[in-house]
């Protein structure tokens, strides 16, 4: 007796505190259905979704209740003799009918969200979005602003050495900063592989094809800040490129675009002058290096410079991270290598942060080297690679490799 | 002469003399050219892959549990979800459906045999080598091919491991084998019937796998071409899938697609058949609607070649295109329907009754149903924005795959393996095998769907956090369900060792030829034509 109040006791508490969860508990975390979004187009996809939703969940009920119907009186363990009909011209032309005018029914505001969807005339703000492995770049065309928007969770998290954040794996350094009640023109493409760029509250999703552009719009309504990943499997870290939108007033995007440094070659200054850039303690630069490293070359190079050979050479131990010249291993790093995963880096990374990695590469894994390589070893080499565009013959440009 | 004969006879119930110990063993099974013998290679080549393609979920859905690196690294990550894939499809349901194909459609048509038995022994014998090369991949440096099933270029050409030529060569080789299969199918059915066994007459299963064979003819040549293509590209300076040569890597999408299309309804439409075999029988009335039966499948297999773009709504197809993919695809819901009402008609009225092969057929009809509807709303291209590339996709195919065709293999199974075997199956072991089945499946995907929605991609190794409770409740029932297809292969074997003997008519509710056969079947099913009377197709009972 006693153990039977007991145990309604628990049921009671333990209800207590599931219906206290439910209510308190963040909706994120059992979201269940679409987002509806904060855009004309989204809202429209929420609600076609609900319609196609409610259509199957009747005709799912009138079906299965049939079925479910027969399977309980049509037993033969309760001694029903089956019918010998084989069949019903009648009710397979009904069948086939009516889900016919169904799917008609279904496919009218189908087609009219998706003629909106394709009218991205009379845009206010063009975003040219380029993917790469495994970062986005947004490029203002209109203002001029270009910069790289990377993973900003920290690699100690994704180890699960220290305590995952809020935003785990949907935080980025730089955010995409958009004007609300505009209407964006996003232009899409890839200089790799193919991404997708998807943010599910802007109803956006758009294919990121090497080689080819493509469009998407969004016309935000409220501010905030929405996110999203790439959804079309694009190598090793497809699961860590995400995307943050910040969606903010005019009079506030008109403040950041005056912020935001213009697309100039942001080593001019640096460039003729070399040497005056200010020297790294070789801590500092291992500590930075080590960051960055984790963050942009791990995925394929590994934590442990050992790579994943024959696509992704091991650091640990090569010729190029031990032997000399350095400025063999800076260039790689500058101008990638044509034709592989290796990126060039040039215009996404500062001298310093470039000093920083090669002194970490050259000094972790027991490469042991001892080289200290600062920001102006960085700009010298950056500096002799750089070739002025020249005019060249139309023989050399299309002749045979 | 007579000696001659004599000797014909002595061989009817096993195949030629191939010598005692290990030698005679492999002799035996490398140079059967008999249709049974093929057929349970084939099935057990598909129950071994099974569990590899099982096991390889496994470590994926393992690695979901929680947020965070737990088990394997980002790209061996990659390599299970793409080995997993190519493995379920072309080791286990293709070589499952064609086992089963090579076992009954002699039996139900009223041959002897294959027609062509050589050709036969040929296309599965390349299929453990096509694996072989395939499974080796896994141990290349540089890893196996880790670019999803679909390969989509440029990842599976300028950015792929070495290891990806072992695959383009081993899909060569499957395609190989599908394609051969095929042409044996077609042959046997249009040439081998018994007399009196019309077009019209001939059983679902056995008019479901004709139309599965002529895609199949159609469609391998596709791949091959896409693969090869591929290969090209990698190797030969080809820039088909690269846009700096004036190539398109949605060409690949295209290519692909219109391979993998009609193959979705390759594996299904085996499924098909096999269920509108097991409910008649189980509800002891005729299948309701068969004539409307051949012709759905029929369109469902036109249809399936008109439909491929709805796999590249979000790749930056016209307007136009998407409305016709859109029409086209919401248009295949009409035959499919056709075919849900028509099994429920049989069960109408029917005297139904619950084996394990019935349970399973019952499961396929609904399951399969939500993935159909889930699948409809796929198709509603500005919904689809939402949900490509999602796990809402990952759980519609899902349903579509496990409780869909995988349940209709094992309700296959249940249902002729006591004809194969000549031994009943243990019913309680099934029923618990059907129920941790049915239970754990819907565990497993049906929270991909709000995964889906509420953003969270497919083929992610690593997860933000408000995707975590879903994702563990998936693991759950994934384990649940992987662990219960041990009594599936505990009752199998131990059915094909010993067991209760059956008699001819296996099922009271049966009809059909394969029925008036003893059980196990003699070597060569019919070595006369049998007589098709009304009577085989009776529900007499």
């Amino acid at each position: 007796m006693q153990n039977n109040v007991k145990a309604n006791q628990l049921v009671i508490a333990f209800t207590g505190v599931f219906l206290a969860r439910t209510v308190f508990a963040k909706a994120d975390y059992w979201q269940l259905n679409m987002y509806k979004g904060v855009t004309p187009l989204s809202h429209d996809m929420y609600y076609l979704h609900m319609i196609a939703m409610l259509i199957c969940a009747i005709i799912g009920v009138i079906v299965f209740g049939v079925m479910i119907y027969s399977l309980i009186y049509h037993r033969k363990s309760k001694g029903f003799k089956a019918e010998k009909f084989e069949g019903n011209t009648r009710l397979e032309i009904l069948w086939t009918a009516i889900p016919f005018f169904i799917l008609v029914g279904l496919a009218i505001p189908a087609t009219q969200v998706l003629m909106r969807m394709d009218n991205s005339e009379n845009s206010d703000v063009t975003i040219k979005v380029v993917g790469s492995q495994w970062k986005w770049q947004y490029q203002y065309l209109d203002q001029g602003i270009s910069y790289f928007s990377v993973l900003a969770t920290p690699y100690t998290q994704i180890s699960n050495q220290e305590k995952k954040g809020q935003w785990y794996l949907l935080e980025v350094d730089k955010p995409l900063v958009v004007p609300v009640n505009k209407k964006i023109r996003f232009l899409v493409t890839s200089n790799d592989v193919i991404h997708s760029w998807w943010v599910p509250e802007l109803g956006v999703k758009r294919d990121a094809i090497p080689g080819f552009m493509h469009e998407a719009w969004a016309k935000i309504e409220k501010p905030g800040t929405y996110r999203g990943q790439c959804a079309e499997l694009c190598g090793i870290n497809h699961g860590f490129m995400p995307i943050v939108v910040q969606a903010v007033s005019e009079n506030e995007f008109e403040q950041w675009v005056v912020q935001q440094t213009k697309v100039e070659d942001r080593f001019t200054g640096t460039q003729s002058t070399p040497t005056l850039q200010a020297k790294i303690s070789s801590a500092a630069l291992m500590t930075k290096g080590r960051d960055k490293y984790e963050q942009i070359c791990a995925a394929c190079h590994r934590v442990d410079g050992k790579g994943l050979p024959p696509m992704f050479p091991p650091l640990k131990g090569s010729s190029i991270s031990v032997g000399k010249p350095i400025s063999r291993h800076i260039a790689l790093i500058l101008n990638g290598v044509p034709g592989s995963a290796m990126q060039a880096y040039k215009a996404q990374l500062t001298d310093a942060e470039i000093a920083a990695i090669v002194t970490y590469e050259r000094n972790a894994w027991d490469n042991n080297t001892n080289d200290i390589v600062q920001p102006a070893d960085v700009a010298k080499v950056r500096a002799s690679n750089h070739v002025p565009p020249k005019i060249v013959s139309r023989a050399q440009v299309g002749g045979f490799r | 002469m007579s000696q001659v004969d004599a000797h014909d006879i002595s061989h009817d119930d096993h195949g030629p003399e191939q010598g005692s110990g290990v030698i005679g063993f492999i002799k035996r099974w490398l140079f059967t050219t008999n249709h049974k013998d093929i057929g349970t290679l084939y099935l057990w080549l598909a129950m071994f892959s099974f569990f590899v393609a099982g096991a390889m979920a496994l470590v994926i859905r393992a690695e979901l549990f929680q947020p965070g690196h737990r088990f394997v690294d980002p790209n061996f990550f990659n390599q299970m979800t793409t080995m997993h894939g190519l493995i379920m499809l072309f080791g286990v349901v293709m070589p499952a459906f064609t086992g089963m194909a090579n076992w009954q459609i002699p039996m139900m048509i009223g041959a002897p045999d294959m027609a062509l038995p050589r050709l036969n022994n040929w296309s599965f014998w390349l299929l453990p080598f096509a694996f072989t090369l395939l499974g080796s991949t896994m141990f290349h440096s540089g890893g196996g091919p880790n670019f999803g099933w679909t390969m989509y270029a440029p990842l599976s050409t300028t950015y792929a491991p070495p290891s990806t030529d072992f695959m383009i060569f081993s899909v060569h080789m499957m395609g190989l084998s599908s394609i051969m299969g095929s042409i044996n199918i077609i042959a046997t059915i249009l040439n081998m019937r018994a007399p009196g066994m019309t077009m019209m007459k001939m059983p679902m299963f056995v008019w479901t796998w004709l139309v599965t064979a002529f895609l199949l003819i159609a469609i391998m040549p596709v791949l091959a071409g896409a693969v090869t293509m591929m290969l090209a590209d990698r190797h030969f300076g080809t820039t088909f899938f690269d846009a700096a040569g004036g190539g398109d890597p949605i060409l690949f999408q295209h290519i692909f697609w219109f391979f993998g299309h009609p193959e979705v309804y390759v594996l299904v439409l085996p499924a098909f058949g096999v269920i509108s075999e097991v409910i008649p029988t189980f509800s002891r009335k005729p299948l309701f609607g068969y004539h409307f039966m051949v012709y759905a499948t029929g369109t469902i297999a036109f249809l399936s070649f008109v439909v491929w773009v709805h796999h590249m709504f979000t790749t930056g197809v016209p307007l136009g295109a998407e409305l016709f993919f859109m029409y086209t695809t919401m248009l295949i819901a009409v035959p499919t329907g056709i075919k849900v009402f028509n099994w429920v008609g049989t069960l109408y009225k029917g005297a139904i009754s619950f084996e394990t092969p019935m349970l399973f057929a019952i499961a396929f009809v609904i399951l399969f149903t939500i993935g159909g509807f889930t699948g409809l709303m796929l198709a509603l291209v500005p919904a689809d924005y939402q949900y490509q590339d999602t796990y809402f996709v990952v759980g519609h195919f899902h349903y579509v795959l496990v409780p869909g065709v995988i349940f209709a293999l094992m309700a296959a199974t249940y249902y002729w393996l006591p004809k194969w075997t000549g031994h009943m199956y243990n019913e309680c072991l099934g029923k618990w095998h059907f129920w941790l089945s049915v239970i754990s499946v819907n565990i497993t995907f049906f929270p991909m769907h709000f995964l889906g929605l509420a953003g969270m991609p497919r083929r992610i190794p690593d997860y933000a956090l408000q995707f975590t409770n879903f994702n563990m409740i998936a693991t759950i029932g994934a384990f649940i369900f992987g662990f219960s297809q041990l009594l599936f292969l505990y009752n199998v074997l131990s059915t094909v060792r010993s067991g209760q003997k059956v008699g001819d008519k296996v099922w009271e509710g049966g009809t059909g030829l394969e029925w008036t056969l003893s059980s196990p079947p003699p070597y060569h099913s019919f070595t006369t034509p049998p007589e098709i009377t009304p009577s085989l197709f009776k529900h007499d009972y």
